[in-house]
């Protein structure tokens, strides 16, 4: 039975452009175009959500390493006190300890200058006790213990306190972990309302071509070949849908970052570089957005032939 | 469950045999056709389909059997977004087979069935006879060793459906057996040898063919 019917050698070639292979389902459907539509706005909206994600992870393993790798020294005297001994005092100490990089005064002019956005300018503060403050840097990413600074202090110039801003910065690292879980709820919802809706595309899609699945079954076709066909289908729209979303996701980071370096460049830009670091994407966080990319086209294709087979397998 | 539209038949078809199903329009021959075709399943009896009983078939076991059926519907059942080409080279597709192995064979066969110009266009541009063609070399192309053509000369002349069932009774000399639902008389008579199953009233009267 395997004998051709006829003979191939007569056969000759078709003409150029023949079509041979095309897809078994077809692939231009108002259906089809509006899941590529759906996917495209989940896949940006997914991307922009991990982009933040990233960006806030980053930011905030930015502050936090800044700000411990800073300490303060507020040196709060009493109205007998001379003032400028004690801060020379607890300047020498913070300076001589192994774990500190440098220590700077601040001077009684720029103290009072810390407060005149509470206060105003233009006050005659001398009359009031103004603490004095003394920047500390530390030596390395900050994980040094200060209690023998602090014991020192503590000892030599009992006016000053040291605070080596761990409390703040455990306040930084425990909003910006919120968020970022924040995020990657958002992303993970997402993720499951375009499965959701490539669920019902399937559905859809085994509906509308219930025809094609029928003359498929009665001309040989196995139910994993049919399942591979709507897979494939389903992969190249979630592929399409895919690139859309994940270019505007990579045009919009890479605009965003334009952006805040000519903003850093501004009145103001610098505070919003230090609360948001500077909207960058590093080269892993566009790769991060390939692989959202990605994701979606498998999960598309995946949970297509998925839902396919199930279909399937209830059929007579 | 409506009324049965055939019950209490036997018959067999043999291998290698070439018979004719006739009966009036309604009689029940496209049910017929379509319960040998495993399309639908008996709401009694039994149906044994190269040895093997038709209700105890696995998925598997259907899609290895319909394998070695072919088919021509009288509706045709072309898909409309694939072209005359791959409708015909679907059965072959659908067995995993690359085209390149099977593009010479499906080019000479719609050649063969005069449909050599028209490999490129689909169905919805055919005319009833170019599908009605295109729809016979589909079910030829994978050499059946049962063949099932519910009316395949209905919309095409004489002369070409003369041709068409010349191409039948070549199948069956090489090994198919074949069953043409028709009510065309003038045809059943031109193939004399053929056996007739005559479907009516929900019953099956059988009249052998005479030698050829």
């Amino acid at each position: 039975m395997n004998e051709p019917i006829v003979d191939p050698i007569l056969a000759v070639q078709p003409e150029p452009g023949f079509q041979t292979n095309a897809p078994l389902i077809p692939r231009d459907s108002v259906a089809g175009r509006a899941l590529v539509v759906v996917i495209a706005i989940m896949t940006f909206l997914a991307c922009l959500t991990a982009g933040a994600a990233l960006l806030i992870a980053d930011a905030s393993q930015a502050w936090r390493s800044d700000v411990l790798r800073d300490a303060t020294i507020q040196v709060k005297p009493q109205p007998s006190d001379d003032v400028e001994s004690l801060v020379a005092k607890a300047v020498a100490i913070a300076a001589q300890a192994p774990e500190v990089e440098s220590a700077h005064a601040l001077s009684k002019a720029e103290s009072e200058k810390l407060l005149e956005p509470w206060l105003g300018a233009g006050l005659d503060l001398s009359q009031l006790p103004v603490p004095r403050l003394i920047l500390v840097r530390l030596r390395g990413q900050g994980a040094e213990d200060l209690a023998t600074l602090r014991k020192a202090l503590a000892s030599a110039v009992p006016q000053a306190d040291l605070d080596d801003h761990r409390v703040w910065a455990a306040r930084l690292g425990t909003m910006a972990d919120a968020v970022v879980i924040l995020a990657a709820a958002l992303f993970a919802l997402m993720i499951v309302a375009m499965g959701t809706a490539i669920g019902f595309a399937t559905r859809g899609a085994m509906a509308g071509n219930r025809e094609i699945i029928e003359v498929l079954h009665l001309v040989g076709a196995s139910d994993t070949f049919i399942a591979r066909e709507f897979q494939a289908h389903f992969r190249r729209l979630g592929l399409h849908g895919a690139v859309i979303g994940g270019l505007a996701a990579i045009a919009f980071f890479a605009l965003a970052s334009l952006l805040s370096f000519w903003w850093a460049h501004s009145p103001g830009g610098e505070e919003i570089a230090a609360m948001f670091g500077s909207f960058a994407l590093r080269s892993s966080g566009y790769l991060a957005l390939g692989v959202v990319c990605a994701a979606v086209t498998l999960l598309t294709g995946l949970l297509s032939r998925t839902i396919v087979m199930r279909h399937l397998q209830t059929l007579q | 469950m409506g009324p049965e539209v055939v019950g209490d038949l036997n018959f067999s078809v043999a291998p290698q045999s070439f018979q004719f199903l006739t009966g009036p329009s309604g009689a029940g021959k496209t049910t017929l056709m379509r319960l040998m075709l495993l399309s639908l399943r008996p709401t009694r009896g039994t149906i044994r389909v190269f040895g093997r009983d038709a209700a105890a078939l696995s998925k598997d076991d259907l899609t290895t059997l319909r394998r070695r059926i072919g088919a021509v519907f009288q509706d045709f059942r072309l898909l409309d977004h694939l072209t005359t080409y791959e409708n015909v080279a679907l059965p072959l597709r659908a067995m995993g087979r690359q085209e390149s192995a099977y593009r010479a064979e499906v080019v000479e066969l719609l050649r063969w069935v005069g449909l050599g110009d028209r490999m490129n266009a689909s169905p919805p541009v055919l005319s009833g006879g170019e599908k009605q063609r295109a729809a016979i070399a589909r079910a030829l192309i994978v050499r059946p060793e049962l063949l099932l053509a519910d009316e395949p000369t209905g919309n095409v002349d004489p002369g070409l459906a003369r041709r068409l069932l010349r191409l039948f009774v070549e199948l069956h000399r090489l090994g198919t057996a074949v069953v043409i639902a028709t009510h065309d008389l003038q045809l059943m008579d031109q193939f004399g040898f053929a056996r007739r199953l005559v479907v009516g009233n929900g019953k099956l009267t059988i009249f052998d063919g005479q030698p050829s």
